[in-house]
């Protein structure tokens, strides 16, 4: 049933080029019109584009999906076969395109690719659609119909329609019935205009909206341009129901963008609210430990280039480690002779940051690395047409609520967490009760530089990896720390999230950069007013 | 104290010791104000690098005059008014003929007091925001009718742009480019309503909500751009975010003057394939002078990945043209140097001929180009001929009537309603 449908498509289409051709035609023609892409004209190239998407032949698809990858080359050798190319450790393992038979391997300087501009990946991606409407993944047909909105013609309309008589997704259908209600609104039929309106005004799809705006569109003296008083009204009524539905879209879009913004501030103030908040410790290399923990997902990386889908689960402990050490060097070698005397642990960690920043300059160079995203936290998840939600700072929100949990339970629930309190309240009292207080700084500290080392690990995926990656986040580490109040983990979040979405409700509203003057002013009014942030330290221990 | 700064100074005083020593007064000094630590560093140790292989062989070409030349290196560390310490430093006390040097807009601007008031010579290798004409300074990046300009035409006729979004961080290069666009695009007749203006601070990581504006912005049916002027390090998170929302290239291109080889060559280019590029250069140019200056640059810092860029190319140009300069004029006395070098014609790596110009500024050609995935760009469109760089934007009301000319008129703002020269030349 289903070949039956695509050969129904197939002549449809060859029967819409005008040029009809039998079956052994496109044999002969297919590998013919391949050698135009050889040309470096790209409006030539876009030219045979078009041809061989006429033609019908089965192998069309696989050409123009390698093309768009940059995965089409061709043999520099006499043969001059076109190839698909898949990297492999030597150079390119090659297909042969004519008949999908494996060539070996080449060296890189032994293909030529068949280059592509942004008009030809246009024009591919469209002919793609229309070739790929009955893939069977869903979120692919639906993509494929989106793509063919931009220019819907009669030709268009006729395969959506035979798509729609075999769909059984909902969501498919419904973005079909947009397609052809893009279509039937340049009808001069009323009805069907009118029918179309109705249907276009129930879609979040962007074209929709944008399709009916120039209905409602009005001339200098503030009128309607439209005189047709029945799509007028129509059109008004869509477009407010769209718009109606949008703004609640737009609400929970910026609520998530800050709390992802607030999970990143989190992450990296977290590991500060340990060594700042419990130890008292005022330390300026705080941002340069994010960053080790950054250049360590990178080294990963490198290690396993092959498993870049695991790297970051690999990375995290790595980073935990790797920062951790190096706090503890940090606690021992430096910080723990300037208990007491915080400017001058602020300049000898400020001295140390500089250390640390022109280390890694001189190990990895001045340029930023490239640290891979892998698959699964790329793209978004769609919750309607208008609404997306990134994965990527979908699973950081997640990780930075995880890594919240895991460090109270540290401090809850485990003797090292009892420790540390005990210390952190009464030094003195601790020593007396036979605590190794010493031991208990350095692994306190370990524990808060090692988390920052894991914030470097998600920051690695959102920002730049370099040297300076660490002063970015420094101040704003202190800043959520200081509002949340000193010494407590629960302040810590409530101060992120609430500093995240304030700062992305402004910003739309007061452009980005009033926006962080703004939250840095309100945060200074607030502590004038709250000395000790949102949630104090009470009792005799905050005295000290 | 940087380690590096350290290093650095000991170095150069080793070096100075050694040919003080070995030949005294007999070298012509070239200084390289190049900030080899701090956040700059990220582009210009590579300058500095170019800078000494184009010295070197100058010099085994036996270098000019009969003498050799000498770099003289100092690290300004990314900090602007050491810029102008050390551009002191050079002039007084190392005794430098030449300066070559800066990166962004306000390093040059803190050396401009001192470079006049010592009457030394700066070559700036970097693409700027223009209204600006020193009699000591030449300027050998674009000025922004050979940069900005150009790339609007390119999308608004072979793309067919009719909305715009211009995005920048905050200061004072993007800040001017956008006047100067804004003004343009509404002469070429845009509404208000299809201009976006959006400034980010240094360093923004967080595009959400911006790419989600610039997304709805696009999505009112008419073909949308992004003109970024958006520096460095901010750049990445922003098309990453671009990539994460599910907008392509194809649906809104985003055109960038502060995006090339070097910036892409430590990245995951994959979210930026097919968006462009407006340069004077770009590495994958085919000519011959390109292919010889790759070959000298992979030999001279044994590394054949390394990539060139536009502001290496402004540097080749900048240092042949004061070569010929000096070898015409017979001597390194900057007057007799600034004098010579008008008209001076060198070729540049992109198979044409530069030739600098009475207002300081160059000609060179405009090329646009698309991102490939190997962190190298395609050129898709170039202008016909080399564009004049014009000192003083005619989009500006505050400008279009002021002229550049250091030959006739001897005056860097020369007003031609007035015709006063203000006498202040920055």
């Amino acid at each position: 049933m289903k070949n039956f449908i695509t050969l129904m498509l197939v002549a449809i289409f060859s029967w819409l080029a005008v040029l009809p051709m039998t079956a052994s035609a496109n044999n002969v023609q297919f590998p013919t019109l391949l050698e135009g892409l050889k040309q470096k004209n790209f409006s030539k190239k876009a030219v045979v584009i078009d041809q061989l998407e006429i033609t019908g032949d089965a192998r069309v698809l696989k050409v123009f999906q390698h093309m768009i990858k940059g995965k089409l080359y061709y043999e520099k050798s006499e043969l001059v076969r076109f190839v698909f190319v898949e990297k492999n450790e030597s150079g390119f393992a090659i297909t042969n395109v004519l008949n999908d038979e494996p060539l070996g391997s080449v060296g890189k300087r032994e293909v030529k690719k068949v280059k592509v501009n942004n008009k030809l990946r246009g024009k591919l991606r469209l002919a793609i659609a229309k070739l790929s409407l009955n893939h069977p993944d869903v979120n692919l047909r639906r993509d494929a119909v989106r793509l063919m909105f931009k220019n819907i013609d009669a030709a268009a309309v006729q395969l959506l329609t035979a798509r729609l008589t075999v769909e059984a997704k909902d969501k498919v259908r419904d973005t079909i019935e947009v397609g052809i209600a893009l279509f039937d609104l340049e009808s001069i039929d009323k009805q069907v205009k009118l029918k179309s309106i109705e249907i276009l005004g129930d879609s979040l799809e962007p074209a929709a909206r944008a399709a009916l705006l120039p209905l409602v569109a009005k001339d200098d003296t503030n009128d309607y341009l439209l005189q047709d008083r029945d799509v007028l009204t129509a059109a008004i009524k869509a477009v407010a129901r769209i718009d109606a539905k949008l703004k609640y879209n737009n609400w929970a879009e910026t609520i998530y963008f800050g709390l992802s913004l607030g999970s990143v501030l989190l992450l990296a103030a977290i590991g500060l609210a340990i060594t700042f908040g419990v130890m008292g410790v005022i330390n300026m290399a705080h941002g340069e430990l994010i960053m080790i923990g950054a250049y360590t997902t990178y080294v990963v990386q490198l290690l396993m280039p092959d498993h870049i889908e695991y790297s970051l689960l690999v990375a995290i402990p790595s980073a935990f480690l790797m920062a951790g050490l190096i706090g503890i060097a940090i606690e021992r070698g430096v910080i723990r002779f300037l208990y007491g005397r915080p400017l001058e642990t602020l300049l000898a960690t400020f001295g140390i940051s500089l250390i640390l920043q022109q280390l890694v300059r001189t190990v990895f160079s001045p340029l930023n690395r490239s640290v891979e995203t892998p698959q699964w936290m790329s793209g978004a998840f769609e919750i309607n047409s208008a609404l997306a939600l990134t994965y990527s700072r979908f699973y950081i929100i997640i990780f930075s609520l995880l890594v919240f949990a895991a460090l109270l339970m540290i401090l809850k629930k485990t003797s090292l967490g009892l420790h540390v309190r005990a210390v952190s309240q009464n030094r003195a009292m601790a020593r007396a009760m036979g605590i190794r207080s010493g031991w208990v700084d350095a692994m306190t500290f370990g524990l808060g530089s090692g988390i920052a080392g894991i914030a470097g690990v998600a920051l690695s995926q959102l920002t730049n990896v370099g040297p300076n990656m660490g002063q970015a986040y420094i101040i704003d580490s202190f800043m959520v720390v200081v509002f949340g109040g000193v010494g407590n983990l629960w302040g810590t979040l409530v101060a992120a999230m609430s500093l995240g979405v304030i700062n992305k409700v402004l910003e739309p509203w007061a452009g980005a950069v009033l926006a962080k003057i703004i939250v840095l002013i309100f945060i200074i009014l607030f502590i004038q007013k709250k000395p000790r942030g949102l949630f104090p330290q009470r009792g005799r221990a905050a005295e000290h | 104290m940087s380690l590096k700064t350290i290093s650095g100074l000991a170095a150069a005083a080793v070096l100075g010791l050694a040919s003080q020593a070995a030949m005294a007064a007999d070298t012509i000094k070239v200084g390289v104000l190049h900030s080899l630590s701090g956040t700059m560093a990220i582009s210009e140790t590579t300058l500095k690098d170019t800078m000494l292989m184009l010295i070197d062989e100058q010099n085994k070409k036996g270098g000019i005059l009969g003498k050799k030349l000498e770099a003289v290196v100092v690290d300004p560390a990314s900090n602007w008014p050491l810029f102008a310490e050390k551009t002191r430093e050079l002039i007084s006390k190392n005794k430098v003929d030449v300066i070559f040097g800066c990166w962004t807009s306000v390093s040059r601007k803190s050396v401009l007091p001192v470079i006049e008031e010592l009457n030394g010579l700066l070559f700036y290798p970097v693409q700027y925001e223009g209204e600006e004409s020193s009699k000591n300074v030449f300027y050998t990046g674009a000025a922004p009718n050979q940069q900005a300009i150009p790339a609007v035409d390119y999308l608004m006729n072979e793309i067919g742009v009719k909305r715009w979004v211009l995005a920048g961080t905050d200061y004072v290069y993007p800040r001017t480019t956008n006047k100067i666009l804004e003004a343009y695009l509404k002469a070429k007749g845009v509404a208000d309503k299809d201009i976006m203006i959006n400034y980010t601070p240094f360093g923004h990581s967080d595009w959400q909500s911006i790419v989600s504006d610039v997304k709805k912005f696009g999505s009112e049916g008419k073909k949308t751009a992004v003109v970024s002027t958006i520096n460095g390090d901010a750049n990445i998170p922003f098309y990453k975010e671009l990539g994460n929302q599910g907008i392509s290239s194809e649906d809104i291109p985003v055109i960038a003057f502060s995006v090339g080889e070097e910036e892409l060559s430590g990245i995951d280019t994959a979210p930026l394939v097919g968006h462009l590029a407006a340069w004077n250069y770009f590495m994958s140019v085919e000519s011959d002078e390109n292919a010889a200056f790759i070959d000298a640059w992979h030999k001279y810092t044994k590394d054949d990945k390394r990539v060139s860029n536009d502001p290496m190319e402004a540097h080749y140009i900048g240092f042949n043209m004061w070569v010929k300069a000096v070898e015409k004029a017979g001597s390194t006395d900057t007057d007799k140097v600034a004098d010579a070098i008008i008209g001076i014609k060198v070729p540049n790596l992109t198979g044409g001929t530069s030739t600098m110009l009475a207002n300081h500024h160059i000609t060179k050609p405009v090329l646009i180009g698309e991102i490939q995935d190997d962190g190298q760009f395609e050129v898709v469109w170039e202008t016909d001929g080399l564009v004049a760089g014009d000192a003083w934007s005619d989009f500006l009301p505050d400008s279009k009537d002021l002229k550049a000319d250091w030959v006739t008129l001897k005056c860097g703002n020369y007003n031609t309603k007035s015709k006063t020269c203000s006498g202040q030349n920055f």
